[in-house]
């Protein structure tokens, strides 16, 4: 098996209010030098072959991120 | 009379008082299943609200590919009256129906209030019986409402008078302009993240200015069909 992973953030100028929460609160654990939180989403693509990257790409395009407030990163991964 | 199709997803909530305001109005009502494609004759179409495929991935972003939406965007381009309601509104974002998308309240919170809203656009086919300035109350209830989208695509819904309504007396979910509703650039798709279904009827809503919508659709229908 081999596995795509797609890594989807919130583009940089889109408000991302649970990273928001997380950094608030962050001086609650003692953590008072972290500038700012963002969440994304991992998804992790296993294929029945070859790591198909092109159609990893195809899937992140159409349905993993949404463009108009989404980025992605894809990369293949090492089988455990 | 006029067919107005109501579809129902898995995790759809509001299909049903879509229906029944849609009645109330006076239209026939047929209720559209999304592994259908079938349209089943009707002239329009309401994407309720709720929690399609249990929002997983993004609001609206599973349903997008449900069968019966390859049939209803298609009829979209084609000039059908689609009007998408909270759920439904975020559905036609994802399937680019609609520009922008629709994120997480600013605040976090869900909010479940009865709302003023402001009509800034009546011509479309689901508000020509609001006049431009009317202010409705409607219920609102959202978790995700938030109405984003880049400063060139927010100008230019705001120089084509696509901004079909706007929050007024405050802003319930952080909405980018105060956005409520929007329409396509034809006027023929109308997303609203308030829900006009719920006040048709004196005993349950806070208004009956939700009627509005759906009778503006079948003086729509009508009107098309006179001219035809």
């Amino acid at each position: 098996m081999a596995r795509v992973v797609v890594d989807v953030m919130l583009k940089p100028e889109i408000l991302d209010p649970q990273g928001q929460a997380v950094a608030n609160a962050l001086p609650r654990l003692g953590v008072n030098d972290v500038a700012s939180v963002r969440i994304g989403r991992r998804v992790e693509i296993d294929f029945a072959g070859d790591a198909d990257l092109e159609r990893a790409r195809e899937i992140a395009d159409k349905l993993l991120a949404n463009p108009v407030i989404e980025d992605y990163e894809i990369r293949v991964v090492e089988a455990a | 009379m006029s067919k107005i199709g109501v579809v129902t997803f898995p995790g759809s909530l509001d299909d049903g008082d879509a229906a029944r305001a849609a009645r109330i109005s006076g239209a026939e009502v047929v209720r559209l299943w999304h592994a259908d494609p079938d349209l089943h004759g009707v002239d329009a179409v309401v994407l309720p609200g709720g929690f399609s495929y249990g929002d997983y991935l993004r609001c609206g972003a599973i349903a997008r590919f449900a069968p019966v939406m390859e049939t209803i965007a298609d009829a979209a381009r084609g000039g059908m009256p689609v009007m998408g309601i909270c759920n439904g509104f975020q559905i036609l974002c994802e399937a680019h129906l609609l520009p922008g998308a629709l994120t997480r309240n600013q605040h976090l919170h869900f909010r479940n209030r009865d709302q003023w809203l402001r009509m800034e656009n009546s011509s479309t086919a689901w508000t020509n019986h609001f006049t431009e300035g009317q202010e409705i109350l409607v219920p609102v209830k959202n978790g995700e409402g938030c109405y984003v989208a880049d400063r060139r695509t927010l100008d230019e819904l705001e120089a084509n008078g696509q901004i079909v309504a706007r929050y007024i007396r405050g802003n319930p979910n952080g909405s980018t302009r105060d956005i409520a509703a929007i329409r396509n650039e034809a006027g023929n798709v109308l997303g609203i993240m308030p829900h006009p279904e719920h006040a048709v009827e004196a005993l349950t809503g806070p208004s009956l200015d939700g009627l509005g919508f759906f009778s503006s659709v079948l003086k729509h229908l009508a009107d098309a069909k006179a001219a035809a």
